[in-house]
Parts: structure tokens; sequence; C-alpha cells
């Protein structure tokens, strides 16, 4: 399988071709390949996302392993590693082995499942942290998110118990006993409209324990979703003192606020709430300065029954892998915060780094895996539930005018959106059979 | 108007047209044949997913007055308690043809979401909504307070200048809020009075001020004073410590009573915890208006049915 | 389409004492009469009739109000109405003499909505019906006992009463 490019521009301005033959960059252009025109198109690395909910086991109805690598593609994506608030939960070498199995047979993106933390997800035992490091899945990350590890003391073993494979935790921070029922960032607007206030502090406390116990023990700490303007200060402090502490922020922190909660339509309400307008430019802020490292979407999909009934009812999560790059561009990137080559680093290299994903440091460089996307900056359309290619369309995009669109992905050097639409299942699965074992 | 949601969304004129409506509705009260033909013809669905019979009674009574039919949809024992969702419910009702639904729900913005929704076409009517608003409560408050203060002489008046303290659990009550703004909107000066762990974290855009000590904003003379409803079950969730200490320092006993200026009316939405919030002396006294808010319930209920299926489908 | 005048404060005036005269002598006199206007301009009139019944035999002016927004049979077809004032004097209705008061009539149907709100506030003895103009294209079987003074007119044509106690002059034009 063979690729070429043809004229696109790389994150940095140059304008290139790329050439691509059995996975890997090559030097000279191959031949009977297929050909990609990028004029005016820029070439980024293929994205990686930390922070995805791809519900297969057990929540087949909401997405599949299929559905969300196929999504992921779309939003020009080539790694997602996949949270482990399954049914079964993913606590055992056998469920994220057989979920690391099933994304590389589909072949759209390749599929890093996170291990829990504790048993199923309960904040009670470790789980076998061991057996998933050492499994095929070869796991590294660990995050029990959904929920919280708020118990101190299992916080500080697992913080060292990861580290003793070599991995990272990373924390849904939310202390529970100041969240109970909460629905809301909590607030002026959450106490107008009566709904049970989520208050900052319940993040804040939870990162400040933590980034403490990481300095303790010295092991390394992730944090997941960081959304306010405070829980910037505290990550901040934290890395002045070199605690090895990083940090993820959603597109959707990233732009949208809670006023969009005021007609209780349910596709705004996600965990953590959406905020103010101080905390969305703050974590804009703290994305260009480097003190939150990377953009990962928490991608959540959802049954429409869980969205179309009344707020409290309904469940938390936005589905995020088609509009991500549209939305960063959006929020960061139109408003001249960041460069392109700043979003190659937060969406693909660093999100690598962290969750120790090999191939994807040296990007473009010949001999290196060909994981890459091409986008056009300029295009503008309104999102659309055809925009959507997973199994659920709880977007709160759908009907706003977003930047930018994915013209082609190529995953270990098989294309996997091609002008605009996705590849079909059979050749992907069949190309990702015919290439070589990748790691 | 086509739907009741909240008082926020009344203006001032809608207000007190409202309350001068409900004015005619008292007199038929009066009247030995108790009932107007107006909505007749038309269905009025009451869908209370919370217990509450008399809410959902005075509802009733008001929309058969006005000669409309009426369907009870309670939660206990019908498909609703079921788990049926409030989409599938509503477009049961609107199978069924209902011209107006009222509806009492658990979940804040229940009623908004079904009036955004499409699943139905009718008048919707928040007959209240977890913790967010109680619009008819409010307007038979004000219609209460305007009829002591104002009697016969009531139509085309606001409450301006009339001041009102509200004491209790204003973080969990529906009451407080729909009052605060229907208050406001009449021209009353509103405040509000509760132990910090009660109140909203952030209450710097209400029209209001807030103070912690009762008898300091009793000492102030206020013309009304309202009581909220205290639940037990707040105790066990570190609101306050005990019945005793909130009885102590926010209940309104006998001796905080009798300080009051004479013609200081006292106010309670009810149901009452007597012992708790208030004492029997005040909750049986003579400024005690908890009788008259509940006949005047059905006249304001009256009204706003009127008002939202009286007129052209527009 | 200028206006035309038909009724001036001069006639109008004379209108309604010999409305006032006719209606006590077909009471046989001026025994439990009750006179209700139907507002806002009905309420004005029945006030001017009930003034004069009482310069004639002093005590007989009971005076009052009936509103009949909440019976009318076309609320669907309009914007809501706020409804005016009930007022029925103290004697209360049952057995006596009804005579409502409007200032124009013309399809019937706000009288018949005063009739269902009548048989509802008690059982009047007789109930007539005393109107300033009377213009024709009546919709239901409906007639008025004393009338001011007959307009027949085209259905496109508009009768305008105006009273010196809320306009700002007293006439009666048609355009």
């Amino acid at each position: 399988m063979s690729v070429v490019v043809r004229g696109a521009l790389l994150p940095d301005g140059t304008r290139t071709d790329l050439f691509a033959t059995g996975g890997t960059f090559v030097a000279e252009e191959p031949r009977g390949a297929r050909v990609i025109d990028a004029d005016g198109l820029i070439a980024l690395p293929g994205l990686v996302d930390l922070h995805t909910h791809l519900r297969e086991p057990g929540f087949e109805q909401s997405e599949t392993v299929l559905t969300g690598s196929r999504a992921a593609s779309a939003g020009g994506f080539t790694a997602v590693f996949a949270m482990a608030n399954t049914s079964p939960v993913q606590d055992t070498a056998g469920v994220v082995e057989q979920v690391q199995s099933l994304g590389d047979r589909h072949g759209y993106v390749t599929v890093r499942p996170i291990g829990a933390v504790t048993v199923g997800l309960k904040g009670e035992k470790l789980s076998e942290i061991g057996a998933m490091a050492q499994s095929r899945a070869r796991v590294r990350v660990f995050s029990d998110d959904g929920l919280c590890v708020h118990d101190a003391l299992l916080m500080r073993r697992a913080l060292e118990y990861v580290s003793t494979f070599g991995g990272v935790v990373a924390q849904h921070a939310q202390e529970p006993r100041l969240t109970i029922g909460a629905q809301l960032n909590e607030g002026a607007l959450s106490s107008e409209l009566g709904l049970a206030g989520w208050p900052s502090v319940a993040e804040e406390s939870i990162i400040a324990r933590d980034v403490l116990l990481a300095q303790h023990v010295g092991a390394r700490l992730h944090v997941c979703h960081v959304s306010t303007a405070g829980s910037v200060e505290v990550v901040r402090w934290a890395k002045a003192r070199g605690i090895p502490v990083t940090a993820e922020v959603t597109p959707h922190h990233l732009l949208l606020t809670e006023e969009l909660a005021r007609g209780y339509d349910a596709r705004f309400k996600v965990n953590p709430p959406l905020r103010r307008d101080e905390d969305v430019h703050a974590l804009r802020a703290a994305l260009a300065d480097g003190t939150i490292d990377i953009v990962a979407t928490d991608h959540a999909p959802h049954p429409t029954e869980s969205k179309e009934c009344a707020w409290d009812e309904a469940a938390n999560g936005m589905v995020g892998l088609e509009s991500a790059l549209s939305v960063v561009q959006a929020a960061v990137v139109d408003t001249g915060l960041l460069t392109w080559t700043d979003v190659a680093r937060v969406m693909s290299s660093r999100p690598a780094e962290i969750g120790l994903l090999a191939g994807y440091d040296t990007p473009f460089a010949v001999g290196s895996a060909a994981n890459f996307t091409l986008v056009d900056p300029a295009a503008r359309r309104t999102f659309a539930v055809s925009d959507l290619h997973g199994k659920s369309v709880n977007s709160p995009y759908l009907g706003r005018e977003l930047p930018g669109r994915i013209v082609a992905t190529v995953h270990d050097g098989y294309p996997t959106v091609l002008d605009g639409e996705l590849v079909d299942a059979e050749t992907v699965s069949a190309a990702a059979g015919a290439g070589s074992n990748h790691g | 108007m086509r739907h009741l949601l909240s008082t926020a969304d009344l203006s001032r004129d809608e207000a007190i047209a409202l309350l001068d409506i409900a004015e005619d509705m008292a007199d038929v009260a009066n009247r030995e044949v108790k009932k107007l033909p107006t909505l007749r013809g038309r269905t009025v669905v009451n869908l209370f997913f919370e217990d509450s019979t008399r809410t959902r009674v005075s509802f009733e009574v008001a929309a058969k007055r006005l000669s409309a039919d009426v369907i009870n949809f309670s939660a206990k024992g019908s498909s609703v308690s079921k788990g049926e969702s409030l989409k599938d419910t509503a477009q049961t009702l609107a199978a069924m043809g209902a011209d107006a639904v009222v509806i009492r729900h658990g979940a804040s913005g229940a009623p908004r979401v079904l009036a955004d929704s499409g699943w139905i076409d009718a008048g919707i009517v928040n007959a209240g909504d977890g913790t967010h608003e109680h619009p008819t409560q409010a307007l038979l408050d004000a219609f209460t307070m305007r009829r002591r203060l104002h009697g016969a002489a009531s139509r085309g008046k606001g409450l301006d200048g009339v001041r009102v303290t509200i004491i209790g659990d204003i973080l969990h009550s529906r009451v407080a809020r729909s009052n605060v703004w229907l208050l406001s909107t009449l021209g009353a000066s509103v405040s509000l009075v509760a132990p910090a762990t009660l109140l909203p974290v952030d209450t710097t855009a209400w029209p209001v001020t807030v103070s912690y000590d009762l008898d300091a904003a009793l000492g102030l003379s206020p013309d009304v004073v309202m009581m909220l409803r205290i639940q037990a079950e707040r105790m066990n969730a570190a609101f306050f410590p005990s019945a005793r200490e909130y009885s102590r320092q926010w209940g309104l006993d006998d001796d905080r009573v009798a300080r009051l200026p004479a013609d200081t009316m006292v106010m309670h939405p009810g149901p009452m915890n007597r012992g708790l919030e208030i004492s029997a002396g005040a909750a049986d006294s003579a400024r005690s208006t908890v009788l008259e808010q509940v006949a005047n319930g059905v006249s304001i209920r009256m009204a706003v049915l009127y008002h939202l299926l009286a007129g052209s489908e527009s | 389409m200028t206006a035309r005048s038909v009724l001036q404060q001069a006639d109008i005036a004379r209108a309604l004492t010999r409305i006032s005269h006719e209606i006590l002598e077909s009471n046989r006199g001026s025994s439990d009469l009750v006179v209700l206007g139907i507002p806002t301009r009905g309420v004005l009139l029945a006030r001017r009739i009930g003034a004069i019944l009482d310069g004639i035999e002093p005590g007989t002016g009971t005076v009052g109000s009936l509103d009949v927004t909440m019976y009318r049979d076309d609320l669907a077809k309009n914007p809501t109405r706020a409804p005016a004032r009930t007022d029925i004097p103290a004697g209360g209705i049952d057995g006596k003499t009804v005579v409502l008061v409007d200032d124009v009539l013309y399809s019937g149907r706000t009288i018949r909505a005063a009739l269902d709100a009548l048989s509802d506030l008690g059982r009047p003895r007789a109930v007539r019906l005393a109107v300033l103009v009377d213009r024709g294209h009546r919709e239901l079987p409906i007639r008025a006992d004393f009338v001011g003074k007959n307009l027949p007119t085209a259905a496109d044509e508009r009768i305008n009463v105006r009273l010196s106690e809320i306009d700002d002059t007293e006439e009666v034009t048609i355009q």
C-alpha cells in the first residue's frame, strides 16, 4: 500500500510532498501509489486522543470499537486511548486485550486500552495493574475516569504502584462528597436555574492533593479534563516546582460556557460541567503557555433517550471526536493563541508521549510510521448529524458553524478517510491485516 | 402568553393583569352557580410526577370552574411511575388532545424541556419543578398580599414599597425563587433570611438583601413575613445541626410574632411544620394568611388557565 | 370615508330620557327594577338612566354592571380579553326586572352572553333590553325593548359611540 500526497503544507508552513509505503514514510516517490492532491491543505501528524469512551464491551447501544474508531478517523485521529468504564470494566488483562484486538482488527485507528485503577471502578482495591501492563495490550495509562480515586491512601498507592510499571495515573478530579447530585457548575446560574451545583473547588482540591502526593512519592500524574481557572493555577504551581504532572483540556471546555444550560437542553450536560467565560479564557491561555499539555476529547456517546429528558435525569457527556479539530481551530487557532505547529504538539506528539505510544515523536520523518491527516483550514460548515460517524448524536455543536474540514486521514500508511468520506470497513480491515505488526 | 413556566418571564403589566383577572374569578366562588362556561370543550391535564394533593386539587377545581374537562395523571400507580419517559407521556397526552398540561416534576427545568420539545402542542403551566420555580404559588402569594393591603380596591395595583421578608430553606425552595422575581417586578422589596448553608452560594444578581439574623430582620418591621417549610432530610445532609437549633434561630415562635407590628402578615406556602419553622400560635393567629392563600390559589389558577387557553391560538 | 354624525349631545340626552320613561311605563312603576349596564359604555348609559329614573321617582335608580367576557362565544377567535367588573346591586336579581343596557345592538351575541351570565347569577322575573342604537344585522333571535335610535347600516359601516365620561366628545357617528 503506497500513498503520495502532493503539495501539502506542513504545520510550519513549508509546502511539501509526502511519500509512504508499507506503513512508513519514505524518501522517494513510490510507484503505483494512491495520489492525494493536498493543494491548500495542512498536513498534521495523526491526532492522538488520550481520552475516549468506546463503550465496548457492554454499552454497544451507544458506541462500539468499530463505530468509535470510524468517528475518530473522521476527526483526523490515528490513535485513541479507550477509557476503562466499560462492562465488564477494563480491569483485567483479558478485557484490555479484547479491546485492543478489536481495534487492530477494524484497523481505523490504533486503540490503546486504558486500565482501571481499581477493581470495577469501585475505589476500594487496586486492579491487576501489573497483569494489564504486561499483557498484549501493554497498558501504560490507568484511570477510573467517570469516577475519582478519592481515597487519599488509595491514590498514593496507585501512583506508586503504577509507576512501578512505568505507567501514569490519569485522575478524574472530583471530590464526591462535594458533588453529591451535582448537575451544573455551582454559581449564580445554577442557583437561578434550581440545579444542584458542582463547585470548582471539588476539582481543584483533588488536583492540589494529587500533585503533592505525586511529588512525595515521585510518580507521574496526569489530570483529565481540567475545567477551571483555579485548577490551572494549581497545575501551574506544581509544574513550577518540578512536579511531574501533565494535564489535558477538552475542546468543549475551550469553547462553551454554562450559559448554554439556560434552556435545560441536556446536550450541554457534561462532567466536569461547562464553566464560566473566565474559565474558558484561563484554559485557552494555559494551553498556549504549556501549563495544559494536550487536548483530549472525552468523547462520551449516549443514546438519545438519555439526553431527551429532564436535565437531572440525563446522562453526562458529549461526543467529540469528529468536531475536535474544528473546535480547537475556532477556540485557539483562529483567535491567534496557538499555531498549527502547536496544534500538532498538543493533539499528537505530546499525548503520544504522555501515553507512552511509540511512533509519534518524529512526525513525517523518513522511517517513522505514516500516520497523518489533511485538513482544509479555510472550509466552514454548519455542523450536522451527517458529520457524526459514531453511533450516538449527542453533540453540542449541531447547528453551529465550525471552521476546518478533514479531507483525508492515513493510519499506518493506508487511508481511512479520503475526499472527506470514510473508507469502508472491509477495505480498512483488509489493509490493516496486510500491514506489518505495529506496536 | 403561551406557557407559564417562570415568574421571571412576566412583565409588571402581565403580572397585574393576572392578579386582576383573579379578582373576577374570586367573585365566582361567592355565587350560587360557581361556574363559568369559558373553557368549555377544552381539556386540561394534571401531570403530576411528584405527589401533591393540594396543588393538584386546586388546579382541578380551577379548571372545572371554567367548565374545562380535567384529566389527572399522577405519579403513583400510573405509567409515569413505571419509568415511562417524559417524552412518551407527552406524546400520549398530545394524542389525547390535551389543550393545557399542568406539570409538577422533581427535576428543575422539566416544564421548559416539555415546552420546547415539540412533543406536544399545548399550553404548559409549571406547577413546581424541582428547586426551580412555582409560579402560581408566587402569584397567589402576591394576590393575597394585595388583597390584605387594599381589599376591594386592589385592581390595577402592584406591591410597590411593600417589604417582604422570606425565611427558611432558600437554597432548595422553588417558592422562594418565584416570589423573589415576581415581588420585585411588582415593586416590593425583598429580604431573605437563612443560615449560610441554606442560601445559594451566589445571590449577587438577585434583587434582594440577605441576612442570617432573624431577629434583626424582624426588627425592621416588614409588612410581610413568609416562612418556608424546612425538610427533615436537610438535617441529615448537615445543613443545620438539629431541629431544635433551627427553630431557636430561624423559627417564627410566639415571642417573635408578638414583636411584629400589628399589620404584618404571616404567610406560609404549606404544608407547615408546626413547632419547627412556625409556631402553632403564629400559624393560627389573625395575621396568618394561610387559609386565604389556599382559597386564592383557585382564583389565581383560574386566571392563569383563562389567560393561557381562552385567547386565539397564536 | 368621513364620519357622519347621527346623534349629537342633545339627541342622546333626549333618547335616554324617553327610554327611562318607557322603562317606567312598561314596568308599571319602579318597583323591583335593576338596571345593569354592559361594560364599557353600556355601564355609563345605565348610570345616566339610573339617575334619570331617580329624578322621576326617587329611590328607583338601582344600577350595576354585568361583564360578559367569560360567556362570549367568540373567545377563541380573538386575543385574550381582560374581563371588566361585574357589580350586582345589593338586592340581587332574583325576582327582579332586569334591564340590560348597551350602547349598540348588532349581531345580538353580546346580549346572548349576557342572558347566560344572568342565569348563572340568579333568576330574574323578567329581562328587558335598552340600547342607544340598533344597527340591524341580527344573527340571533334577539330584540331590544327600548331603542334610542334605529340606524340601518351596511355591514362594512362602523358605528362609533362617544360619551363624555370617557371620550373627548359626546356623539354617535357612522362611517
